[in-house]
């Protein structure tokens, strides 16, 4: 049994990531659903305010990363379970990597380039810190 | 004289070791689950994206998930979650240990105990913030 074998590696990552993204999930729900207003105090001033700190930065790049790889991995396990037809079974594997792919540049370029003050947007919508300047 | 036709054997279908019992349902549950949750993360990585592009814009997007159609897919979104969470749990305890692949039984049903808690402590919150005034 080689020990960095691609299947070893994918079994050992689900474990981890799993327990890890335990923690982080239940934090992100109980702070964006169980937190004063729930669903309903979610606007961009409360996205913008979290993500102006370094701490939520990180938190929800991790989140993301391990979220998509651990979910996509997931879903190879589902296609390699029903889909017997090798041209059908390449073409989804081929999406699911370049869908994976697109996802985490995006929202990791999201989450480090957002400003939390946009010039020209009303100050209603933004979060009470932009106001001080 | 006519060849009587056999009687057909009366038996009744009680599954097989496997089939139609907890491991069956854990894995059945853990799958499906898996794969809703793995569909709302990529609606919610591009839904956060918004935030990137335009105050007002991303606001009009949350507002979609503030309906009380979406506060009930939440709460089931939530639930899909806590028992993929648990599950995975006892997933890696009945890899791990020999107890736990001996009691796997007792810890399904462990699972969903634990299940029921976390929504019971989660549903009033959140369907209050959803359906509250």
């Amino acid at each position: 049994m080689k020990f960095f074998r691609f299947d070893r590696l994918a079994w050992v990552f689900m474990r981890v990531s799993g327990v890890i993204l335990i923690g982080l999930i239940f934090t992100h729900l109980t702070v964006n659903l169980m937190q004063d207003g729930g669903v309903k105090a979610i606007d961009f001033a409360f996205v913008a305010g979290k993500l102006a700190n370094p701490f939520w930065q990180w938190f929800d790049v991790t989140l993301l990363w391990l979220a998509l790889i651990h979910g996509s991995n997931g879903m190879r396990v589902v296609i390699d379970d029903y889909v017997y037809r090798t041209g059908v079974k390449r073409f989804l594997l081929v999406s699911l990597v370049i869908s994976t792919t697109t996802l985490i540049v995006l929202g990791s370029l999201v989450i480090f380039t957002l400003d939390p003050c946009p010039v020209g947007s009303p100050a209603d919508l933004l979060p009470s810190f932009c106001a001080a300047g | 004289m006519s060849i009587k036709t056999p009687s057909k054997p009366k038996t009744v279908f009680r599954g097989t070791l496997y089939r139609g019992h907890e491991g069956m349902w854990s894995w059945v549950l853990h799958r499906i689950t898996g794969i809703a949750i793995y569909f709302f993360l990529l609606v919610h990585v591009l839904d956060t994206a918004t935030v990137r592009l335009d105050p007002e814009l991303y606001n009009a997007v949350m507002a979609s998930y503030k309906t009380p159609i979406m506060g009930l897919g939440e709460a089931a979104l939530v639930a899909a979650i806590v028992f993929h969470a648990f599950n995975g749990l006892r997933i890696i305890l009945v890899d791990m240990t020999a107890w736990a692949s001996r009691h796997h039984r007792a810890l399904f049903y462990g699972v969903l105990v634990l299940w029921a808690v976390v929504m019971i402590a989660f549903l009033p919150r959140h369907l209050m913030h959803v359906f509250g005034g």
